[in-house]
């Protein structure tokens, strides 16, 4: 056991070392494009007790690698017949251009792979635990010592959610190379009707749709959630009380957190400030619904705009915490607006074509993603990206069923979403240019994704 | 015995003398033409006695009107016994059921040589119970009531104006709720408010809401109480029609009314 603490600890130092000089180089990481590297990924196998695990392994590496997005995934058939598992197997090529198998790393940099990289290993059993041996090579270098990026040791419980974890943190240490971090962790909320026709109930999933669980018991129609930025706390709106309100949850006692609502036949669509420390939500305590802010817990509230028309869905700048976005019909069908945290220096995003919904900040605070029927009838909406500066747009679905509830992951290249592409509502998940879209619920009804580190 | 025997003694007496008297007559010659007899004492016929009514009953004297009373009677020494209301006459001792369908005093007439006699008894008809209620006949519910009286209202497209159409459905609604409300003092109305499936969930929430408040002010400038109306939006969560098309989501288009207790 502490030998395996000492082998581990000497090998995230050698990696962190080779992923510094790596990170100066080949990070290329673009919402739209740019070339990506090309990886082999073989898949590993099992000696033992941990071959039964082999495959749930190297599926989650593939997924997590592939959904990343920073490489092109080298078909699997012009793998050579075989694959190093461990850096001694690997030759060097007897001469130059000389083949031998797939043990020279020049077998996977030249045709038909053609790849880039290499990530090789193995599973094993020590000690009744499930270890991995992980290995991540330029292709492009001549020497293996010189082609190490990381070798590698992971240990978890012998099962099948251990494989998954290592899985994820290989795959993590292969994306952290390329200045990717990793999604393994992240959850995803999302309401679905499946526990009753009828009935919403704010539901959990890992980022890569396991793990569904439910987490409201109302038995009523319980949406919209949004989750605090350090992930502890999750609000909603719920008629569980009969009419709307917002309610607060904390993800880590898994009890309610008193929140006032105001006195107003509607209270909605809670959402944080990056601070953590105030709440904005839509209330229509004048009349019409309007955007408010308040302390955490509902107190001290005050009221952001001020019009006759109707205000909703306030998002304020994650990176920033200085602007707002939110979506008001004062000018005709819905379109998204931005104002300052007082309210002040309101400015429409969108051109007032068609209607706009659902704005959700990036992360770095300069592009925010929305749904839009821009170019199609109502309540067609689909999903662009807008460059907040210049109001540049970039269409992200293309009129496949409608596409809404855009929520960007942590790492502010992949976004969560809703679509009834397939004939019901469910989520999937793509990167932000469009492309990799893998859908993660199939059960029910799915909507509205928060996607929460 | 002595009192009856008296006039006797003297009848024979006063005979005894008129037949001595008439023996000494004959014995002389032509005496005195003797006085006419004196008058015979007038002949005292006996006198019937009076009628008498020894009994006149009503038994019960209180019936409930349906029911029938007894009236007994014992009537001596009439020649002739009445009854009025009809019954006419009657034996001097009897019984007769009646059956009055009011309180009725029965009077009766005993006559005689020796003198009528009148009695009267009164039979005291109360009025029967109420029925029983009529058998569930339930009293329409609430929700029955709206259902039946409160018409719904329609919008435009992402508008919560009350349209032309609405505005006449909503002035008839209001004797209605005003009618429903004054027949459940408890009760309150609830306006719910509903949009169709296009516009996003957050912005209709907003929509319905609008909706149903609109609703209301409409209601409450044509007198109906504003402390007995209440709204909630359901946005596009409950809606009435699911299919993708203009005529479904008109229907989804509305306010609704519900009954609260």
């Amino acid at each position: 056991m502490k030998r395996n603490w000492i082998l581990v600890s000497f090998a995230a130092l050698a990696a962190a070392a080779v992923a510094y000089t790596q990170v100066q180089s080949d990070i290329v990481i673009r919402l739209t494009g740019g070339a990506r590297k090309v990886i082999a990924l073989p898949d590993f196998r099992g000696a033992g007790a941990s071959a039964r695990f082999a495959g749930v392994f190297n599926a989650v590496v593939f997924e997590d690698v592939e959904r990343s997005g920073v490489f092109t995934m080298a078909a699997k058939s012009f793998y050579p017949l075989n694959a190093p598992q461990h850096e001694r197997d690997l030759r060097t090529p007897p001469a130059p251009q000389a083949q031998c198998g797939g043990l020279c790393l020049g077998d996977w940099a030249g045709a038909p792979v053609n790849a880039d990289y290499l990530g090789f290993g193995y599973l094993g059993e020590q000690g009744g635990r499930l270890v991995a041996f992980g290995n991540f090579f330029n292709t492009r270098m001549e020497s293996p010592a010189a082609a190490r990026v990381f070798t590698k040791l992971y240990t978890a419980e012998m099962s099948e959610e251990g494989a998954r974890k290592i899985a994820h943190e290989y795959a993590a240490d292969v994306l952290a190379q390329f200045g990717v971090p990793s999604l393994a962790g992240t959850k995803i909320y999302f309401v679905s009707d499946r526990q009753g026709k009828g009935t919403k109930e704010i539901w959990v999933m890992d980022f890569d749709g396991t793990n569904q669980r439910r987490i409201t018991h109302f038995n009523s129609i319980t949406t919209m959630p949004s989750i605090s930025p350090d992930g502890r706390r999750l609000a909603f709106t719920t008629y569980a009380r009969g009419q709307p309100q917002i309610m607060m949850y904390s993800t880590e006692t898994g009890r309610f957190i008193p929140f006032r609502n105001s006195a107003a036949p509607t209270n909605a669509q809670a959402s944080f400030t990056p601070d953590g420390q105030s709440v904005l939500y839509a209330s229509s305590v004048s009349g019409y619904m309007q955007i408010y802010i308040s302390d955490l817990d509902g107190s001290n509230p005050r009221r952001l705009t001020n019009t006759r028309a109707i205000e909703a869905e306030p998002k304020v700048n994650p990176k920033t915490g200085a602007d707002i976005l939110f979506v008001s019909g004062r000018g005709g069908l819905q379109q998204i607006y931005r104002m300052n945290m007082d309210g002040a220096d309101v400015e429409r995003l969108t051109n007032g074509e068609g209607e706009a919904s659902n704005p959700a900040w990036h992360p770095e605070g300069r592009h925010i993603a929305f749904a839009w029927t821009r170019g199609y009838a109502p309540g067609n909406w689909n999903l662009f990206l807008m460059d907040v500066a210049t109001k540049e747009t970039v269409q992200l679905t293309h009129g496949q069923g409608r596409n809404e509830n855009p929520s960007w992951a942590p790492d502010g290249r992949h976004l969560a979403f809703c679509s009834n592409r397939t004939g019901s509502y469910q989520i999937f998940t793509m990167l932000a240019d469009g492309t990799g879209v893998r859908q993660l619920t199939t059960q029910g009804n799915n909507w509205m994704p928060v996607w929460s580190k | 015995m002595n009192r009856l025997l008296k006039p006797r003694l003297i009848a024979i007496g006063i005979l005894s003398v008129f037949l001595l008297l008439f023996a000494a007559g004959c014995k002389k010659k032509q005496p005195a033409p003797p006085p006419p007899p004196p008058p015979p004492p007038p002949k005292e016929e006996p006198k019937p006695p009076a009628a008498v009514i020894r009994s006149f009953t009503a038994e019960p004297s209180t019936v409930t009107r349906g029911q029938s009373s007894t009236l007994r009677w014992n009537v001596e020494n009439a020649s002739e016994v009445r009854i009025d209301q009809g019954i006419g006459t009657v034996p001097p001792r009897g019984e007769r059921m009646v059956s009055p369908s009011n309180t009725t005093t029965y009077r009766m007439t005993a006559r005689s040589a020796g003198g009528d006699a009148v009695a009267a008894v009164t039979v005291t008809v109360t009025a029967p119970p109420p029925p029983p209620p009529p058998p569930a006949k339930p009293k329409p519910s609430l929700s029955d009531r709206i259902a039946r009286e409160v018409q719904d209202v329609f919008f435009d497209y992402d508008k919560s104006e009350i349209r032309e159409d609405a505005r006449t459905t909503l002035q008839r609604n209001v004797e209605a709720l005003k009618s429903i409300l004054n027949d459940f003092p408890s009760a309150a109305i609830l306006i719910e408010g509903h949009c169709d499936e296009r516009g996003s969930a957050e912005y209709n929430l907003g929509l319905g809401d609008r909706r149903a408040n609109a609703t209301k002010e409409f209601l409450v400038q044509l007198g109906v109480p504003a402390d007995r109306l209440k709204t909630i939006s359901y946005g596009k969560e409950r809606p009435f029609c699911t299919e993708s098309n203009e005529s479904c989501w008109q229907q989804n288009r509305r306010a609704h009314f519900v009954g609260v207790q």
